[in-house]
């Protein structure tokens, strides 16, 4: 590991523990710090976290999703709707996966296929997959039934106090750790992962050394577009409705998370811990915000400022190099 | 007439504790052409890029008509007159030749509140004054994109006068020049020079320094170990100087082996048609065979290698591999790399390796699976291979954890190679294999590419470099516009002879009679 790539290791660290730092020594931020407090701003980071994981490998592959947003909107509007036909949580979850994994398939053909740019692609699909969110809901938000909200049903997914206590975290959470443990080894070890890493290093190279570039780039989306669809799962759950005019701009938040975790936009470089830790500084920001009674437009300014910062820290030492 | 002179004196340059210059001393004067020379390392790029003010010296003065000149930004150098021209041209490929020679000083219309606007008029005026000075036929409406590399050239020089540059600096400018085209360039260059300019001349081709330059200075680990008159030195000694080892030692010793006869030939090549290029070619490689390439550029040796690679779509390809079966090549790189067949691409920057991947990474590349179990990779498994292969071709690194884009040219080059040896390619495809690296790191190729082929493996080298393709192949054959003619042995060719056949084409006929007389 070079002197580089620790630092890039470390930029995600050194901006939560800013954060961390600013808000517990802040006078009117009391019980910031407090594992409760901590559980709570946990379960708000998992549906960024679970989209981050995914666009990390479209990002370190050199490419963007923006439809992320759009399809936790469908995901979750799905899973509502299967819900409400009475198949069950397992079912509704598994749709809601299916219908992320099928806009990100599209995403993929698209980009391979039609040779369409990323951001024109997804582009495409941000409005797409919106507008088929409103199709299926009839323009409403759909109501999760009450007999699926019982013990142990859908809010038990996220909720606070889970069941059993000693699980600590939400289930949503832990399913968010695991899943962004296998895919850190993944991108890291997996031959898919390196050669994941290899097409956004350098597209051209990859294509001499055999690698097949338009599957690799299918998967990558497919994968994206999943991981969107089981943050449309997570967030159904969390607000138990399914709303097709959620999560608006949330690609945004995804990418900024991804990019403050260590990723390079110009791809080859980033992690899947690295976006993790990005999601959570942005969570723990969000919620020492609102603790300390700041208006909105105060976080929207200092994320802002700290993707420019991390970004440019990044840059200079780059140059130095 | 007032002749102008740039001087170095002691400059030293250090980036953290490494010393890129040590003590440089380097003079040029109006109306010469001064040669630069040294090995990949030597500090030639480093120098450049202080007297261009892309670095400030952390030693050392250099005075420049003389004042003490001391840029603090290449904009800086630029309106002194010192203008640099790079390897890698670094013209806007997509704005039009004339937009390119005035970019950054474009002449504005003079009326009163439409000076936002540029003059066109004038701008082609300057374009084509500029393009004229230097007997360039480049239309100046042209897109850059559309132009060659010797075209873009002449758009740089152009660009240089038009900001009335009084030192004009070329790094490698003729590493992609054909030898029409570098007569071409040396034209142009006498007409500056006897124009009061002073030239400085970056090259790894000693031949040509002597046809150009009027003096030398031969940089060596950041340090002008030796300068003097051109006319006089010999090139034996040049090398000497930049090397510490003779020119006769450059090439391997040559190989000792008898045509080889049917029964051995790994790669046939029956037909290979591209897109536009190549045309025409056919062509088979014996076991142990180093076949040489040679032609002008854009003849379509490139193309014919990407498209046997499968790298670019062809219209029809029948390649037959017959190390035991007969096998017909229809894909892509994959099924090539498959059937042992390996390709080194001309450009290594932008393709032939990925350069912030690791030394490991980029040799294993194309082979990952070999190393994997249920999809992962064993990481002791890739070290060893990557090790073994960078050992094979004697990359220096500090480990093959090592970002490829720090090593030097050469060391890059040696690892794009080593990713072949880790394919175990049998057949060899290798375009411009030692384009810009020192004479150091293209000497150990040489002799790498030899031990190879005596174990077996067979090579199709495309070069523009004529000693190279006489030093180390066996057969040669050329490339004209598309079409490949049929190759002789090495030692049937002159230097001049290949130079000629490249330009002109061979007479058709000749070359049947000469079919026949080897199927007799």
């Amino acid at each position: 590991m070079t002197s580089g790539s620790i630092l890039r290791a470390l930029r995600p660290c050194i901006g939560l523990a800013i954060v961390l730092t600013v808000f517990a020594l802040h006078p009117q931020a009391e019980g910031f710090l407090s594992v409760f407090n901590f559980k709570i701003v946990a379960n708000q980071t998992v549906i960024v976290g679970l989209a981050a994981i995914g666009a990390t490998f479209v990002i370190v592959s050199g490419g963007i999703d923006l439809s992320v947003g759009s399809i936790i909107a469908l995901s979750s509007v799905v899973c509502a709707l299967v819900l409400r036909a009475e198949y069950g949580v397992t079912l509704a979850m598994v749709s809601a996966i299916i219908a992320g994994c099928v806009c990100g398939l599209v995403n993929g053909l698209m980009i391979t296929m039609l040779r369409i740019a990323p951001f024109v692609a997804t582009l495409g699909m941000l409005g797409i997959a919106r507008g088929a969110a409103k199709w299926i809901s009839g323009e409403q938000k759909v109501d999760v039934p009450p007999a699926a909200l019982e013990s142990g049903g859908l809010q038990a997914w996220m909720s606070n106090r889970p069941d059993p206590e000693w699980l600590w975290f939400s289930p949503g959470v832990w399913t968010t750790i695991l899943l962004a443990l296998i895919a850190a080894y993944v991108l890291r070890r997996s031959v898919f992962g390196i050669h994941v890493t290899a097409i956004g290093s350098n597209e051209k190279t990859a294509r001499l050394c055999g690698i097949r570039i338009e599957r690799t780039k299918i998967a990558i989306y497919s994968i994206a577009g999943a991981c969107a669809g089981l943050a449309g799962f997570m967030l159904c759950a969390r607000l138990t409705v399914g709303n097709p005019t959620a999560a608006l701009g949330k690609e945004l938040d995804v990418i900024a998370a991804v990019v403050i975790g260590g990723a390079s936009l110009a791809g080859g470089q980033g992690g899947v811990l690295g976006s993790m830790l990005g999601a959570l500084m942005m969570a723990f920001l969000a919620s020492g915000c609102k603790m300390t009674g700041s208006a909105t437009y105060v976080q929207e300014i200092l994320i802002g400022t700290i993707i420019v910062v991390a970004v440019s820290v990044d840059v200079l030492q780059r140059r130095r190099a | 007439m007032h002749v102008i002179t740039l001087r170095a004196q002691g400059i030293a340059k250090h980036f953290g504790v490494v010393r890129a210059l040590d003590g440089v001393d380097f003079d040029v004067h109006g109306g010469e052409v001064h040669a630069l020379l040294g090995e990949n390392g030597a500090g030639k790029s480093t120098l450049l890029s202080v007297l261009a003010g892309v670095h400030a010296p952390t030693a050392g003065s250099i005075e420049f008509d003389g004042e003490p000149y001391a840029p603090r930004n290449p904009l800086d150098a630029v309106r002194a007159g010192i203008v640099t021209i790079h390897q890698e041209l670094c013209s806007s490929p997509d704005l039009t030749v004339e937009q390119n020679i005035v970019l950054g000083r474009e002449p504005r219309v003079r009326r009163r509140g439409l000076r936002a606007l540029v003059d066109r008029a004038r701008v082609r005026e300057l374009a084509e004054q500029a393009l004229e000075r230097i007997g360039a036929s480049v239309a100046p409406t042209a897109r850059v994109a559309d132009l060659g590399p010797s075209e873009r050239q002449l758009v740089e020089i152009a660009r240089a006068l038009a900001f009335d540059v009084r030192v004009l600096v070329l790094d490698e400018p003729t590493s992609s020049l054909t030898a029409v085209e570098v007569e071409r360039l040396f034209a142009v260059l006498e007409s500056l020079r006897a124009d009061g300019r002073a030239i400085v001349y970056v090259s790894h081709f000693l031949e040509e320094v002597m046809l150009i330059a009027d003096r030398f200075t031969v940089l060596r680990d950041g340090r002008t170990v030796g300068s003097g008159k051109v006319a006089g030195a010999e090139i034996g000694g040049i090398v000497e100087l930049m090397a510490g080892r003779r020119l006769d030692e450059v090439y391997p010793p040559k190989r000792e082996r008898a045509r080889s006869d049917g029964s051995s030939i790994v790669f046939d090549v029956r037909e290979v048609v591209g897109k536009s290029l190549p045309r025409e070619a056919r062509f088979s490689l014996g076991r142990g065979e180093i076949l040489g390439v040679f032609g002008l550029v854009g003849a379509g040796r490139t193309e014919l290698l990407r498209a046997l690679i499968g790298l670019d779509p062809a219209r029809r390809r029948i390649i037959s591999v017959s190390s035991d079966r007969d096998v017909l090549l229809g894909g892509g790189p994959r099924e090539a790399l498959a059937h042992g067949i390996g390709f080194a691409s001309e450009d290594r920057k932008d393709e032939g390796l990925a350069l912030d991947l690791t030394i490991a990474q980029n040799i294993t590349l194309s082979g990952l699976e070999r190393h994997a179990r249920f999809g992962f990779v064993r990481s002791s498994s890739v070290r060893e291979a990557s090790e073994r292969c960078a050992d094979a071709f004697d990359v220096r690194r500090a480990s093959t954890e090592q970002a490829v884009g720090r090593l030097s040219g050469g060391n890059q080059q040696k690892v794009a190679l080593a990713r072949l040896l880790h394919e175990e390619a049998n057949v060899w495809l290798l375009d411009e294999p030692t384009r810009g690296i020192d004479v150091a790191s293209k000497s150990e190729i040489y002799r790498r590419i030899h031990s190879l082929a005596n174990d077996g493996a067979s090579f199709v080298v495309v070069s523009s470099y004529v000693p190279e393709l006489l030093g180390i192949c066996d057969r040669i054959a050329v490339m004209h516009r598309g079409v490949l003619a049929q190759s002789r042995a090495a030692c049937d060719w002159t230097e001049h002879e290949l130079i000629e056949v490249a330009a002109r084409g061979v007479d058709r006929r000749a070359v049947q009679d000469r079919a026949s007389e080897v199927d007799q």
